[in-house]
């Protein structure tokens, strides 16, 4: 018997379970088809920052980056989010206890970073708008203000996703489908750290040099 | 009091409503369309069935045919577009100036473009894609039933939207890709370009979807056994077609979200001051759009694979040479698009980088040719409608292939670009490969969706009123656009003698027209004799892959036991070489009917229309109602059902005992 046809037996087995229990295929399917979701929304981020790069020297008469960025505040940003992308990965570690107080202390924990991390994002858009230097101004500022903005309205649907997850743990416990959902939201964090230490690289540290 | 006004209606007010005639007939008589569709279906008692049955259906095979159905409206839309077109442009000369003004000219041709590559071609392709590969992959649905649901009715949501342009406001008058600085505020003040924006943006969200959703199906649920190199070949062509969909869409998706950005929020992105780069568009929207006629095209490569291995029968010459062929064709196809626009001023190094690499995709598309002409040789080949639309296609995908080549050396495209003879490459690559293709594979397995045959005789007579219709219609525009005529002119001077061709070129719309009509006829006259028709085996043509081995119209289940495969051409071997015991049936998991996608998708509706007419409190108020649906889905602890293996036993055996009749 090959390895895939007794994985097909293994499924069809333990079907009277799968009533209460979801099927293995389905955590397998999930995590596989929300990866490569994450490869779109990785092409989606890779066209912002191509045209970033095209647009990031057209000023018109507006400020460049090296006028308007605050390193300090970007060093909070990055800590923040790197932060709650570790208590990101202790809350799925913590699934394993099968205690809620303890998962649900980590899931707060990475909330209320990721919500910092907003905070200080809305900040200092709110602070650029209001010296003038929106994305009216020039192109540079429109693609700045695009692409920082995307990441921020990512960070902002994982907030309300983990108001669903904690919600969901809550009410339904733990069962193979909240792992799942646990599992596909950490991979949705982490890969938005990623984008973040890009964003830093790129559009702040890059931003610094003089042109 | 105006305020309030602008705060609760946007942009809208009565000066919405058209006043051309043309415009206005056209969207009265889809209303009109409408009001009897519902007074046809109250009058048969039908709402309850059409929405338990067919619309939150998550059945892969009904959600195939709803694709299908949309789309074929669809075509027939672009259909009148184009035969608006071809009227104008046949009588609007010298002093003559047609029955079109020139910007509902620009709106129709606009229309034409958008709606056949993304509301008819994308539509059959996601049709077919959901009718067949399940079945073929021995698989009992897509991986995500509810996500496709969902697509198929964004797909909806955005096709509604370009219908709705037509009756408040316009739509865009920018062709089909709406370059900037033409679609940006400045000169194009309409909601036009908005409506545009929005209804590609929902529909191709709906797109990315199912590719991440076919692309995941393919890789992870197909029957055991079945190795990559053992998957039949329309599983290979959607596999690239599902790579190119998520490596493409997302650009699209960025590209009309700047352009709306630029639109709504005052940005510089493609304007011509501030610092915009309105080139950066046409590259974007390229890197996008050069893949999308590969999306469309490579399912019709897989479908005649299918075909002509079928109905010579013999097995596919060059198995491995066709799956290399597909997926250099799939990388190779993000490195050509600069070639739409030579005309740029890149410079000699880059367009000729483009140029060569435009020439190299002829090489994979060549083998893919000529091995189905392999196949082909000393093969019993039947001469089945589905081959006749073969048999076209290889000679005008060939013709149109040269042009392309010609088209791909940066001198000769500083000559033709943007001239009828593009316009008349392009259409032959679209309805002489994609649409035949399409067309073929819906001949094809018509059987297994819908249980009897298609006429063959009226069939026929469709192929060639299409094929010579085509010629007609196509060969007058690369002659024209040799003489140096544009595309999307309205009107032309008398003196450059272009009128006769024009003329020949609009009668030939009238052929393919009747040869639509000719379709319609072999559907009306099939069904009526679909008891002589019917197809009591489940396998009409001695088909080879899985599909056939169910019975026809496919069970909801698809297979009573999942096969499990040790061959390339496996139901060919189960018929012939290797004797096959099926498993024994047991009880499976099936998915629910949802009724969360169809109200996705007409929020989805009401949140573009209310982007499109800056009414922000509705944008608001639906993107909340779409939160609060999928979070109500996603609370639904039991979307699956138990199907009991005493039910499946009773339909097969029904099936077996037709089969035996």
């Amino acid at each position: 018997m090959t390895a895939t046809s007794q994985q097909f037996e293994i499924e069809h087995v333990s079907l009277a379970d799968l009533r209460k229990e979801e099927s293995p295929s389905i955590f397998e399917n999930v995590s596989f088809g929300f990866f490569v979701y994450l490869m779109t929304d990785l092409v989606l981020f890779a066209s912002l920052f191509a045209v970033y790069a095209v647009l990031h020297k057209n000023i018109a008469n507006g400020p460049s980056g090296y006028n308007i960025f605050n390193l300090n505040t970007v060093l909070a940003e990055t800590l923040l989010l790197l932060t709650s992308s570790f208590t990101c990965g202790l809350t799925l570690l913590s699934l394993r206890t099968k205690k809620k107080i303890t998962v649900l202390t980590n899931l707060a924990v990475t909330f209320l970073l990721g919500l910092g991390f907003l905070l200080i994002e809305i900040n200092e858009f709110h602070h650029l708008v209001s010296i003038g230097d929106s994305w009216r101004v020039s192109g540079f500022l429109s693609s700045f203000f695009t692409l920082v903005g995307t990441h921020g309205l990512h960070i902002t649907i994982g907030l309300i996703w983990m108001i669903y997850l904690a919600f969901r743990l809550y009410k339904t416990g733990f069962s193979r489908a909240n792992l799942r959902r646990f599992t596909i939201f950490t991979l949705f964090w982490h890969f938005l750290d990623v984008i973040w230490i890009f964003i830093f690289t790129v559009v702040y540290l890059m931003g610094m040099l003089k042109l | 009091m105006l305020y309030f006004a602008s705060f609760f209606l946007g942009k809208l007010n009565r000066h919405a409503i058209p006043t051309d005639m043309v415009t206005l007939g056209a969207a009265v008589s889809i209303v009109l369309g409408l009001i009897f569709g519902a007074i046809l279906i109250t009058y048969f008692h039908k709402w309850k069935y059409l929405w338990k049955e067919w619309l939150t259906s998550v059945d892969h095979k009904k959600i195939g045919i709803m694709y299908i159905i949309v789309a074929v409206l669809m075509l027939i839309r672009g259909g009148v577009d184009a035969l608006m077109l071809r009227g104008q442009q046949a009588t609007s000369v010298g002093v003559h100036h047609g029955y079109l003004s020139s910007s509902t000219f620009a709106q129709v041709f606009s229309a034409h473009g958008t709606i056949m590559i993304f509301f008819a071609a994308m539509g059959l392709m996601f049709g077919i894609i959901n009718l067949v590969l399940p079945l073929q992959i021995g698989s009992r649905d897509v991986a995500f039933p509810f996500m496709n649901l969902t697509s198929f009715w964004l797909f909806v949501a955005g096709m509604v939207l370009v219908n709705v342009s037509l009756g408040i406001g316009d739509f865009s008058a920018a062709g089909w890709l709406a370059y900037p600085p033409l679609s940006e505020l400045r000169y194009s003040p309409t909601v036009g370009v908005d409506y545009w924006i929005w209804s590609l943006e929902i529909a191709g969200i709906g797109s990315l979807l199912s590719g991440v959703n076919f692309f995941t199906t393919i890789l992870k649920t197909r029957a055991p056994g079945m190795s990559l190199t053992k998957m039949p070949m329309f599983a290979w062509s959607v596999l690239c077609t599902t790579s190119l969909i998520i490596f493409a869409f997302p650009i699209l998706t960025v590209t009309l979200t700047l352009l709306y950005l630029d639109r709504t929020m005052g940005m510089h992105f493609f304007t011509a001051a501030a610092g915009g780069n309105m080139m950066m568009y046409v590259n974007l929207i390229w890197a996008w759009g050069h893949p999308e006629v590969y999306i469309l095209i490579l399912p019709a490569f897989g479908i005649f694979s299918e075909i002509v291995a079928t109905f010579s029968h013999k097995r596919l010459f060059g198995y491995r040479t066709m799956v290399g062929a597909l997926v250099s064709i799939t990388v190779l196809s993000f490195t050509v698009w600069l070639h739409h626009f030579f005309t740029m001023g890149a410079g000699a190094d880059v367009n000729g980088f483009f140029g060569i690499m435009t020439m190299v995709i002829a090489i994979p598309t060549g083998v893919k040719i000529f091995n189905w002409l392999f196949t082909m040789y000393k093969g019993r080949i039947k001469f089945s409608q589905s081959m006749l639309w073969f048999f076209g296609f290889v000679g005008l995908f060939t013709v149109g292939g040269v042009a392309g080549v010609i088209l791909a050396m940066p001198p000769a495209d500083f000559q033709l670009h943007n001239s009828l003879f593009l316009v008349a490459h392009f259409h032959t690559m679209i309805v002489g490969g994609v649409l035949f293709g399409y067309f073929a594979g819906l001949s094809y397995w018509f059987p297994k969706i819908f249980g009897y045959k298609l006429n063959e005789k009226l069939g026929r007579i469709s192929f060639y009123l299409w094929f010579s219709g085509f010629l007609l219609a196509f060969v007058p525009l690369y002659i024209l656009g040799l003489l140096g005529a544009t595309r999307r002119i309205d009107h032309y001077s008398a003196s450059l003698g272009w009128q006769p061709l024009f003329i020949i070129a609009g009668l030939g719309v009238l052929v393919i027209a009747s040869g639509v009509f000719m379709m319609i006829i072999q559907h009306l006259v099939s069904f009526i004799n679909r008891d002589k028709l019917k197809d009591k085996t489940g396998d009409p043509w001695n088909g080879k892959t899985l599909e056939w081995s169910v019975s026809s119209p496919a069970p909801f289940y698809n297979f009573a036991s999942i096969p499990v495969v040790h061959s390339r051409d496996f139901y060919w071997d189960i018929k012939n070489i290797i004797k096959h015991e099926p498993k024994e049936i047991t009880d499976v998991l099936m998915p629910k009917n949802s009724n969360h996608a169809p109200i996705i998708g007409f929020i989805s509706i009401l949140f573009g229309f209310s982007m499109v007419w800056h009414i922000w409190w509705l944008s608001l108020v639906s993107l909340l109602l779409i939160i609060i649906v999928i979070f109500n889905r996603f609370n639904d602890e039991n979307p699956n059902y138990l199907l009991r293996a005493e039910e499946i036993i009773e339909i097969e055996q029904s099936h077996l005992r037709l089969k035996e009749s």
